[in-house]
């Protein structure tokens, strides 16, 4: 088996790289919605790719190719991502492609991607319980934000009650389905976790907060899990303050507030409330320095970076070095190269690509300021991503390992492979 | 009968070769059977595009013809898409479970092979067990049917408490929207049994088909185009008889045409259910070629654009309804898709990406304003100054 | 474990030699100083008592410092300092003991410390006893906080010592009212106890019944003979309390009765039986249903090859032998009987109070709903024109909110700016969409809605190419911050307050310009027969264009007002507007009680549904459409009909 594969990239390298050394320019594909809902998330993380490029080109570009962008609008319209991934890949003929903010628009390329043998790089935080052959997942799995922010809920903060507030879609409900597995094998009874799910863009707060008040009336310490997604945030954090809660009094994690979320609000009210992250505009390195100001050179001084953007800096220098490893940008070749491939994080230390297709980053866990950024308040040595939680029975036993294993779904107990394409 | 129907009607027979043209062009030039020029990914956009024409059809009855302005037909076009998904995605399921159970020491019992199925499709949302809305999923034959009758039998419930309480005009329009929002929040909960935000998705891999994409797709597109052309037939013939008749008349004045002794409600009924029935089958064909279906596809703002093609086409005209619906959502992909051009003005780059949805707007302002009869109006122009040259 | 034990050891021990011999503040953090570079709230215990048990005058300056993450290290020597920042970017250092200037250090030498909330918590409890008599109010009021929060048995005494000499009343209240609860928790006596539960009994306060409830905290005990202990309740088997399950299942986890084999621990015993493609006699590749299995695993146990199945035989005699209480923790019964008694008499006041609570979000709801109907209830009811750019209108004066607080900073001036000119602004927008589009449509009411419709979509991604696609602040002047506190369980926020004002404002207004104004009369000729109108002298034109632009200037204004609750974004229009139509629609179009009536009803019946399902607001909502469109079935010309000839068709 291992044998055979490592015959078949063999193979795969040698005949890519004749074609490969014609083929100029490579071709980079940008999938993220430059219009309608998720415009508002996914038309920065557009820019940052541009930037990415273009500052590659500068140094030379990769195999002695300049590195040419096509960059495509799937308008936050899911069926539209597949039609144009598929576009990307046959019309376009793209060697990556970078893409994708919603887990439903995820699956919804993953068919086309692994049917045409494509490369996606996926920059978001996700829910786990996935693992395609053709995407790098260079976002947090939920054990590298979710459970680190919840461990540190319980340890540091003494929170023995809690509130799991999401927006009714994928990541908040399988999110809150591990943290509440996980919580109840912490000894947290279940009476213990309030859930709550509300609709995208919701607005009507002031019961939802008044049911979180009302939880401390048996005497434990109240803690809020947040994975309220975009504009809700908004309407949540005001009705917060309004209520006079204090992050000592309730504190708030939440997993999909970053600087650009606070952007539209005024945090002097937010103050302490926090965020778990694995990049913060406000980390201290030289390198996160220099990104920074490059970034607000290119698109003025008031923007602000976050955590996707860094997966993209990540994923991006991981596949260039790869693809410079591999000698070619075939995606076979690339995939193999990209095993065990370390680049810096913008946060210090060193992000590893692991044959899980996951990522191993820090974890960051960041307090609001009155400016709107985050104060880094605790920040966690490299965890590796976990494509299968360990914390839902299903799921346990499950791994994956396309490195050695070639297979992304990989029943530890029976010592089978479940199957080798997702089943979406 | 028949005959005298289309020689009453030369247009239907010469859109039906056009079809048929056009179909054998498209085919000759796929990559899975002809000479590649066109890409898959284009067949499954023109697939698509013929859905969504067979739809605008079923609108062009209903609204241009029986004057009822609705704006739910794309929650029946949905339910079209989630009934054949629903199979698609148990059938496809099934296969990967039973392939991998059959590895192990022991064979797998029913049991197994149901909680792995359910583990499959209903582990995004947190679950395992199948909703009961589930329970024929693993019948195609049965699902087929779900397509027609799950839409109609809404529609029929729908429309008969609407219409006997004599809800019209702008009322009834804004009650369908509102069935539509209802459809789509309810589809987006989770406890709604069909995978909530996510909807299903991989539809396009169909179960146990070995055929690349290339070829699936003008499958679809076939069937498509099939599907087109015996609805238009079928619309056409409805519209052209007697019952045709009292459906405009209808339109035209309500009260009179029930003063003559029509059942005006049992009419409207019949036509609500009939296009609810077009609209699940066109939605059933359209979405394996989309690949994945889910609620935002039923939000209330799909039948407000349906609306829009077929008022841009022409209302009252059946190819209007199809030229309308082609040409908007082609271009609509065209400018969407970053290869217009950018426009340099000097001072402001016109990008279509940001434009483009402006430009829609005023356009559907432009039409009903100075064209309320929409392309369609055009081709009238054409054949009156033709008449007026023949005489 | 072992480790942390060590290193708590370790600390303890410096603890100790820092207090005997008493030197400079530097020397005791430096003694700490491993303890708080790591800065955890497990861990960090022993620093802060070394820190008071050092007893040096510095002390509750150098805490304050700390928690304010005002404490800097440089990194050189490890020395802490407190530092200022300097013009130059630099760093001022301070030395703790004698304040005394040490010069500047570059950022890159330093390192902040930043103890996270959970340290700073138990440095605040620290504080405690520094601050409970403190001259400064703030600090006194600070110190109850923390004790509210952490309330330690350590701190009754300070805290009744400290009463006395109390000269704020607030503060004086505050500490007595805390000095009551702890009291009922932590006092040696019984009776002392006892008498500060029952002098509170009934208070509505989130605090009391958060003390209250840890005393009634109970475990479920197992045991053959009633346990000598304070009993709450003694649990039947079977019963809704503990089902047949659970009450097996606790007496497996107390080792009392033999685990049930599940259907994966069968498969793993036959998987590990097969011999020769046969398990106990039957062909492996058989065993493709339950029941196969089963009796295959019955044949093995048979042959002892596998522990027996239990079966309800089994379970039931061995819940027989058993009995289960729940105990309470507390050994008191007197204490806890007195409890009970209090949390009962609360009970009743905190439904009630909930119950109000659920009024006032149903209120601020409906409120919010009607201000967003009201400009459609002159468009769409008294003129029967769909607009479905209105919600764009709402967003177009949320808009002018945002670009007037850009110019004006000053939060109350620029509102008292905005409102005003965002009416302005919709107003004229509307009076050009009248003259434009609308007034050509008045016969044909579908294509207004799909001609309105695509000025709706023109003006949303028009707003998203000026403003960008993220969502703009629009924040609040300060005094509508905060709430309004009735009791710990009934409150609602001054801007939902100020938005259910608004909301009666236009009402009124609407009111007044319907029946007192020429305008008003003119409207209501117009709409009724306009010819009739016309030939009377009224010019239909002018009429119809006010009328429009009066409906879309208060959908401007109502958008600074949902604007400055919620988000200002491009897409923010299209939220409200369908429950707008809806609002006008199942109130009665034509009728402006109507549409008061419609949003009260939808506002209430929304939250009514929220607080039956409070996990899912979304079905809330998805309810709330059904119910209207069954709603609508029923009475098509909604709650307050129109009746005569004004209702039209």
């Amino acid at each position: 088996m291992k044998t055979t594969t490592a015959l078949a990239s063999a193979l795969a390298a040698l005949t890519a790289l004749p074609v490969m050394a014609a083929d100029c320019p490579v071709k980079v594909g940008v999938l993220h919605s430059l219009s309608g809902t998720m415009a508002i998330s996914e038309t920065t993380l557009k820019d940052t790719m541009l930037t990415l490029i273009d500052q590659q080109n500068a140094k030379g570009g990769v195999l002695g190719c300049q590195l040419e962008a096509v960059v495509v609008d799937p308008a936050s319209d899911w069926p539209l991502f597949a039609e144009k991934a598929r576009e990307l890949l046959t019309v376009q003929d793209v060697d990556v492609i970078f893409g994708n903010w919603t887990s439903v628009s995820r699956k919804s390329v993953l068919p086309v991607i692994e049917e045409l043998n494509g490369l996606l790089f996926y920059p978001v935080q996700y829910e786990g319980e996935e693992s395609s052959r053709n995407v790098f997942y260079t976002g947090a799995a939920p054990n590298q934000q979710a459970i680190p922010a919840t461990d540190y809920f319980l340890e540091e903060l003494g929170i023995e009650k809690f509130a799991l507030l999401g927006t009714d879609y994928v990541y908040p409900r399988t999110t809150n389905n591990i943290l509440e597995a996980y919580l109840q094998s912490k000894g947290i009874a279940q009476s213990d976790i309030f859930v709550n799910y509300t609709p995208f863009g919701h607005s009507d707060w002031s019961k939802i907060v008044a049911d979180v008040v009302a939880l401390g009336a048996d005497g434990k310490k109240v803690g809020v899990i947040s994975t309220i997604n975009g504009d809700a945030n908004i309407g949540f954090y005001k009705e917060l303050s309004a209520a006079g809660i204090s992050a000592d009094d309730i504190p708030v994690v939440a997993f999909s507030v970053g600087e650009e979320e606070l952007s539209g609000l005024d945090t002097s009210n937010l103050v302490g409330h926090l965020a778990a992250w694995n990049y913060f505009q406000s980390a201290d390195t030289p390198a996160n320095a220099e990104w920074i100001a490059a970034w607000k050179d290119r698109m003025g001084e008031e923007r602000v970076t976050n955590d996707p953007m860094e997966a993209h800096y990540i994923g991006f220098n991981m596949w260039v070095n790869a693809v410079t490893d591999a000698g070619s940008a075939d995606v076979d070749a690339v995939r193999t190269a990209m095993y065990g491939q370390e680049f810096p994080n913008l946060t210090g230390g060193t992000a590893v690509m692991l044959p899980n297709h996951h990522l191993a980053k820090p974890v960051l866990i960041g307090e609001i300021t009155a400016e709107g950024q985050f104060d880094i308040i605790s920040q966690t040595s490299e965890v590796p991503g976990d494509a299968w939680t360990d914390f839902l029975p299903q799921s346990a036993k499950l791994m994956s390992d396309w490195k050695d294993l070639g297979c992304g779904m990989y029943n530890t107990e029976t010592k089978t492979c479940v199957q080798t394409l997702s089943n979406y | 009968m028949n005959r005298s129907f289309i020689a009453r009607n030369p247009s239907v027979l010469i859109f039906l070769a056009l079809l048929a043209l056009f179909t054998l062009v498209v085919t000759g030039l796929s990559e899975g059977f002809g000479i590649g020029f066109i890409s898959t990914s284009f067949v499954k956009v023109l697939g698509k595009t013929l859905c969504l024409c067979l739809i605008a059809i079923a609108m062009d009855l209903i609204w241009g013809y029986t004057g009822i302005l609705s704006l739910g037909h794309f929650a029946f076009f949905g339910l079209g898409g989630y009934m054949i998904g629903m199979w698609l995605m148990y059938e496809r399921t099934r296969q990967i479970v039973e392939n991998a159970l059959s590895e192990g020491v022991l064979p797998p019992t029913p049991e197994e092979i149901e909680t792995g199925i359910g583990n499959q499709i209903f582990g995004v949302v947190g679950s395992s067990d199948f909703p009961l809305i589930w329970a024929f999923a693993d019948s195609f034959v049965l699902q087929l049917a779900f397509v027609v009758l799950v839409p109609g039998i809404l529609a029929l419930v729908f429309g008969w408490l609407a219409f006997r309480s004599r809800v019209t005009g702008v009322y009834l329009s804004i009650l369908t929207q509102a069935m539509t929002l209802g459809l789509s929040l309810y589809l987006f909960q989770n406890a709604s049994g069909l995978r909530g935000n996510n909807g299903l998705s991989g539809l396009q891999n169909l179960p146990g088909v070995t055929a690349p994409q290339s070829v699936v797709s003008l499958w679809f597109f076939w069937a498509s185009a099939l599907a087109l052309a015996l609805g238009y037939l079928l619309v056409a013939w409805v519209v052209s008889g007697k019952f045709g008749s009292v459906i405009r008349g209808i339109r035209d004045n309500e009260a009179r045409v029930r003063f003559l002794g029509y059942s005006v409600e049992t009419y409207k009924l019949a036509v609500f259910t009939l296009t609810a029935c077009i609209s699940g089958i066109a939605g059933a064909l359209y979405y394996p070629q989309a690949g994945i279906i889910n609620p935002a596809e039923v939000a209330p703002i799909a039948s407000i654009y349906l609306a829009v093609w077929v008022a841009i086409g022409g209302r009252g005209r059946l190819y209007g309804a199809v030229i309308g619906t082609a040409f908007v959502s082609l271009v609509s992909s065209w400018f969407t898709g970053g290869q217009a051009p950018d426009v340099p003005l000097g001072f402001y780059t016109v990008k279509w990406v940001d434009w483009w949805l402006v430009l829609l707007g005023l356009s559907f302002v432009m039409v009903t304003l100075y064209a309320p009869k929409g392309i369609g109006g055009l081709i009238d122009l054409l054949k009156r100054k033709r008449k007026d040259a023949d005489a | 474990m072992k480790t942390l034990l060590l290193a708590l050891c370790f600390a303890l021990s410096l603890g100790h030699s820092a207090l005997a011999q008493t030197r400079s503040v530097q020397d005791v953090l430096q003694s700490q100083r491993a303890l708080i570079e790591e800065s955890s709230r497990r861990t960090i215990g022993p620093a802060i008592d070394a820190l008071v048990a050092s007893g040096l005058p510095q002390i509750q300056k150098v805490l304050e410092i700390w928690q304010a993450k005002d404490m800097w290290q440089r990194k050189a020597d490890g020395l802490f300092f407190t530092a200022t920042k300097e013009a130059d970017g630099t760093y001022r250092l301070r030395d703790f003991d004698q304040g005394a200037d040490v010069g500047t250090a570059a950022a890159s030498d330093l390192r902040q410390l930043k103890p996270n909330s959970g340290v700073r918590a138990m440095i605040a409890t620290a504080l405690v006893q520094f601050q409970l008599s403190d001259p400064d109010v703030a600090k006194r009021a600070d110190a109850l906080d923390s004790i509210a929060r952490d309330p330690e048995v350590a701190l009754l005494a300070p805290l009744r010592a400290s009463i006395k000499g109390e000269t704020d009343a607030d503060i004086l209240a505050r500490k007595t009212r805390l000095e009551r609860l702890m009291s009922m928790a932590y006092d040696s006596d019984v009776a002392t106890r006892v008498a500060a539960i029952n002098d509170m009994s009934g208070d509505l306060g989130v605090d009391f019944r958060a003390t209250l409830n840890p005393i009634l905290s109970v475990t479920r005990v197992v045991s053959k003979t009633r346990p000598e202990a304070n009993i709450a309740q003694k649990l039947i088997v079977g019963s809704d309390a503990l089902t047949r399950d659970a009450a097996y299942a606790l007496l497996v986890a107390a080792g009392d009765a033999p685990v049930e084999i599940t259907a994966d621990a069968r498969d793993a015993t036959l998987e590990a039986h097969i011999d020769g493609g046969r398990v106990a006699g039957f062909p492996a590749a058989q065993l493709s249903t339950e029941v196969a299995r089963d009796a295959a695993y019955d044949a093995l146990v048979a042959r002892d090859l596998a522990a027996p199945r239990v079966t309800q035989a089994d379970i039931d005699a061995s819940l027989a032998t058993y009995r289960f209480f729940d105990v309470y923790a507390e050994p008191s019964q007197a204490v806890t009987d007195a409890a009970e008694a209090a949390l009962a008499a609360s009970e009743t006041r905190v439904a009630i109070s909930q119950a109000a609570d659920l009024g006032l979000d149903a209120l601020s709801l409906a409120s919010i709903y009607f201000l967003a109907a009201i400009g459609l209830a002159i468009t769409f009811g008294v003129m029967g024109v769909i607009n479905m750019a209105h919600g764009e209108f709402i967003m177009m004066g949320a808009y002018t909110g945002y670009v007037v607080q850009m110019f004006v900073p000053n939060h109350t001036v620029s509102i008292l700016i905005s409102v005003p000119l965002a009416f302005a602004v919709t107003f004229a927008a509307g009076v050009a969409l009248e003259r434009l589009v609308v007034r050509w449509l008045y016969h044909r009411p579908l294509e207004t809605l799909l001609a309105t419709f695509g000025v709706s979509i023109a003006l949303q991604q028009l707003a998203k190419n000026i403003f960008g696609t993220q969502a703009r602040p629009l924040t609040s002047p300060p005094w509508l911050d905060g709430a309004w506190v009735i009791n710990d369980v009934v409150s609602i926020s001054y801007i939902r307050i100020a938005i259910f004002i608004l909301a009666l404002l236009f009402l009124a207004l609407f009111l007044f310009i319907m029946k007192r104004t020429r305008l008003g009369l003119e409207t209501r000729a117009v709409t009724q027969n306009p010819r009739m109108a016309a030939s009377m002298g009224i010019n239909p034109d002018r009429v119809n264009m006010l009328t429009f632009g009066l409906g879309s200037g208060i959908a401007g204004i109502a958008g600074v007002a949902i604007g400055l609750f919620a988000k200002v974004t491009s897409e923010m229009g299209s939220d409200y507007i369908v429950q707008s139509f809806m609002t006008v629609v199942v109130g009665g179009v034509g009728n402006i009680w109507g549409t008061l009536a419609g949003a009260a009803m939808i506002g209430g019946f929304q939250k009514g549904v929220e607080f039956l399902n409070p996990s899912n607001t979304l079905a809330a909502q998805t309810y709330m459409i059904i119910f209207i469109i069954i709603f609508i079935q029923f009475r098509p010309r909604g709650i307050i009909a129109l009746k005569g000839r004004a209702a039209g068709d």
